[in-house]
This record gives C-alpha cells, sequence and structure tokens, in this order.
C-alpha cells in the first residue's frame, strides 16, 4: 500500500496489516515525540489545520507531532474571524487552504465532510472527525496504547459509557474486530451501541456481550476502555446522576479487577473516573493523550512521504 | 342492447397495446405510483399513460406501465431499478418490441436519491452530489451513503431527488 497523498477518513479503509504499519511507525517515532531525539523529517512541509468545532487534544497534538518532525502548522483559528462567517462554503474554504499546505486536518460538524473535501483537493485530507461519524486518529492513538500498555491480538477488552453516540467507539470497535477482540459493552440500555454494529461485529466471528453492570464486567478483561456519558442525552438530571453513577470507576471497584487491568480514556473526563484512580497504575488515559502524538507523527510523514 | 365481449376484448380494453413508446412490466404490485412519480407523469408527457395495478403474473401481483411516444432514458432506468429491481422495459415501435431489456442494479448512483441523514455533508449547502453505492440482499435494495455511510432500505421512492 502507498501511503503518499493517503486520505485518513475512516478506519474501514485499513487493513490489520496497514495498520500494524503504522502502529510500528508510530513506535519508531515515540522518542522524537518524547523530545529524546531531534528530528527535520518534515522540515519545510506545511500543515493546515481547520477545526470547525472545538478541539484541544487533537488540535495540539497534531501541532506537536508537526513541530517535533521540523515541519509548520497553519491555523485556521476561530470560524468566527474567518471567511467562513463571511458565508464561504467549507468547499471554496478547502480549496484554498490546498494553495497553502502538504496536508490538511479537517474536523468539521457534517458527516461526510472529511470525504467530500478529499474528492476536491489532491493534497492528503487527514479526517479530525466529521460530526457523528469518523476520527480515525483517535481509534490509530487507542489502538497503539492498547498494544504498548498491554496486547492488541485477542485483547479482553470491556468499553463502558456512551456507545451510542459515541464516534470513538464505533470505529474502534470495528478495528479491535481485526485483532479478534474479546469485547464487553457496559451501558444503560438507552445508550446501547447500535444493533447494525453489533450484527456487524457478529458478523466477523467477534465475542461480543452486553451488560448494564461495571462489577461484572471488570473481571475478566485487560483492558477496560471507558468513554463520556453526555449530560445532555439525558432530559432528567437525576436519571444523569443514576447512570453515572453506576458507571463511575473507583479504587473499591478496581479491587475486583486484574492487577495488570489498563483503564483508558479519550478525555474530556467529567467523573467518570474517580481522580484517585489516576495514581494507580491501571491509569493509562494520559499516556494514551500523549501517545496521539506519535501516531499523529507517522501518519503525517506516511501521507507526506517522508516515510513509507 | 350491449354485445357481449369476447375475453379477447375485455384484455384489450384493460392493456391497450402501443404504437410506440415503452411498456415497463413486472414492476413490483404497487409501486407504479412512484414509477410515474419518477418519470415526472403527468407533468412531463403529454401522451396517453395506462397504468394496471395488480395484474396477474408468473410470480404474483404486478404492475405494469404502458407510455406512450416516450422511450426511457438511463438514468430514468437507474431509479426505476431501486425501487422495481425486477422491472422489464419494452421499448415498443410500431405495435412491436423492439428492444426487451431487464433492469440491471447499478453498483453507484449519483444525484439520484437523498440521504436520510439531515446531519449528511450531502444535505447541506456545500456544492455535492449525493452518492450512493448500491447493493442488494433478498431482492431488497440496500443503499449506503458515500459521505456518512448511513444505509437505506425503506422507502426509498420517498427519498428520490
Amino acid at each position: 500500500m502507498t501511503f503518499k497523498d493517503l486520505n485518513i477518513i475512516s478506519m474501514k479503509d485499513f487493513s490489520r496489516d496497514t495498520i500494524d504499519h503504522i502502529l510500528n511507525t508510530a513506535e519508531k517515532l515515540e522518542p522524537v515525540a518524547r523530545g529524546l531525539e531531534k528530528s527535520d523529517l518534515l522540515d519545510g512541509k506545511v500543515l493546515s489545520l481547520l477545526f470547525f468545532e472545538p478541539s484541544t487534544r487533537t488540535r495540539m497534538s497534531f501541532e506537536t507531532a508537526m513541530i517535533r518532525l521540523g515541519g509548520r502548522v497553519l491555523n485556521l483559528g476561530s470560524v468566527e474571524a474567518s471567511s467562513i462567517a463571511k458565508g464561504e462554503s467549507l468547499a471554496d474554504t478547502i480549496r484554498v487552504v490546498e494553495g497553502y499546505s502538504d496536508a490538511i486536518v479537517l474536523r468539521h460538524p457534517k458527516e461526510g465532510s472529511a470525504q467530500m473535501a478529499s474528492e476536491l483537493v489532491s493534497v492528503p485530507i487527514i479526517n479530525a472527525g466529521d460530526g457523528a461519524g469518523h476520527h480515525p486518529t483517535q481509534t490509530f492513538l487507542d489502538l497503539y496504547t492498547i498494544r504498548q500498555e498491554s496486547h492488541l491480538d485477542g485483547v479482553k477488552i470491556a468499553i463502558a459509557g456512551d456507545l451510542k453516540y459515541g464516534r470513538t467507539v464505533h470505529s474502534l470497535c470495528y478495528a479491535l474486530s481485526l485483532y479478534g477482540a474479546e469485547i464487553t459493552l457496559v451501558s444503560p440500555k438507552e445508550l446501547r451501541l447500535p444493533d447494525e454494529i453489533i450484527y456487524d461485529l457478529k458478523k466477523r466471528n467477534i465475542k461480543v456481550t452486553q451488560t448494564d453492570s461495571i462489577e461484572e464486567a471488570i473481571r475478566n478483561i485487560e483492558v477496560l476502555y471507558v468513554t463520556r456519558i453526555q449530560k445532555e442525552r439525558f432530559p432528567d438530571p437525576a436519571e444523569y446522576n443514576k447512570v453515572a453513577s453506576n458507571l463511575l470507576i473507583t479504587p473499591q471497584l478496581l479491587e475486583k479487577a486484574d492487577p495488570k487491568l489498563k483503564i483508558m480514556h479519550p478525555l474530556p473526563r467529567i467523573n467518570e473516573i474517580d481522580p484517585r484512580v489516576d495514581d494507580t497504575d491501571h491509569a493509562c488515559y494520559f499516556n494514551q493523550s500523549f501517545y496521539g502524538v506519535p501516531v499523529r507523527m507517522a501518519l503525517l510523514a506516511l501521507v507526506m512521504g517522508v516515510l513509507e | 342492447m350491449t354485445p357481449n365481449k369476447s375475453p379477447t376484448q375485455k384484455r384489450e380494453l384493460r392493456v391497450r397495446p402501443i404504437e410506440n413508446g415503452t411498456v415497463i412490466d413486472h414492476i413490483k404490485a404497487g409501486q407504479s405510483l412512484n414509477v410515474l412519480r419518477i418519470l415526472g407523469i403527468p407533468d412531463s408527457s403529454e401522451d396517453v399513460v395506462s397504468v394496471v395495478i395488480n395484474a396477474s403474473g408468473e410470480h404474483g401481483k404486478k404492475d405494469v406501465v404502458k407510455i406512450e411516444n416516450r422511450e426511457l432514458n438511463v438514468r430514468e432506468v437507474d431509479k426505476i431499478t431501486l425501487i422495481a429491481p425486477n422491472a422489464v422495459i419494452n421499448i415498443i415501435r410500431h405495435f412491436d418490441v423492439f428492444e426487451k431489456k431487464h433492469v440491471v442494479i447499478p453498483q453507484n448512483i449519483e444525484g439520484v436519491v437523498r440521504c436520510i441523514n439531515p446531519n449528511c455533508i450531502s444535505n447541506s449547502s456545500e456544492p455535492v452530489t449525493s452518492k450512493f453505492t448500491v447493493t442488494s440482499a433478498k431482492g431488497k435494495i440496500v443503499l449506503q451513503c458515500k459521505y456518512c455511510e448511513r444505509v437505506i432500505t425503506e422507502n426509498i421512492a420517498d427519498r428520490l431527488l
């Protein structure tokens, strides 16, 4: 597979071999990501960041990745201060920015926006979230975290929280299916993974179980992936509090878990994980957000054609 | 006193042969009015259009549409395929069947169906044409949006552009 000029739109475009190659490349670049080694791999290259929705980790880790590899970053800045506020279409914006950049990172509230952008320009488009659609670079860094902190092949993983609306969860489940994972889905009934995704996973012979009890799920897993439960999904605040407290990860709960269990969270967390968990060996969510840097470095170096 | 009509004459009255035009046969029973909608009838045709609903066919009930003095183009046929995947299109010239073709399900369609997802980029003001991949499962058409990947299986006729 040639990576040069490849668009990163959806995990479904990637085979296991391709994902492995990206993760291996990230691993080689990790010392650069940590600032232990210097690199000028992307010297003279320009990356444009077009974020039409708020972002902290994704935007900053792309910036860091580019800077660590010696490249430069152009930032659209706030939508209010750009031509978008004058009514310019995304299509026009993308075509203009193509002239300034070697690759474009796009986050946009509409599903399919990155796919449309990729049809309009010849520089690679990296999807950093298209509405409730895909967020493939998050999935790559999640896979990398699982590989570095535990193991990927046949991993026993529980995914807890909002599985219905969480865009990271759908892509992650798909990717985990390529590695023969055993997946336990933990959520209240109203936030369960959509049936078509469960059907799709079972079709791939993936062992999937569903439960609403975190206590039940925690006993026999190697990785626990916690997602944020959005308050606004619940018309009744009391109902939100009930659901959130049932899924809360506490040190007491973790006494029942395998000592090697790793806990991940795409962050920001609100109150899904008790801060006392942060100091245990289980917590790896801050490592996870760091791993976004080597993974994005690998993707940038590959799509800009400086690594193969 | 009205003379008795022969069975042949009765059939003649129901489905009159046309001299030139198109006969769309084997439309799934109940879908003929949607076929007319796809073809923009009556606005797009000055000539006579006949519709038979619930005719007996080899595989149960079917609908038939006869359009005089009009031969369908590829885009129209593509649309018909989506709601009547078993249809047969007969081009009639001088009362004879000049060409008979089974509709072929296209692999991809562009600008034919509106995506069901209101938040899909193809439903925005951006200059983008809707695109779907088309598959069929158990005789049912399945459309998947190339942009947001949402799947449409029901009420496709209501989504036609």
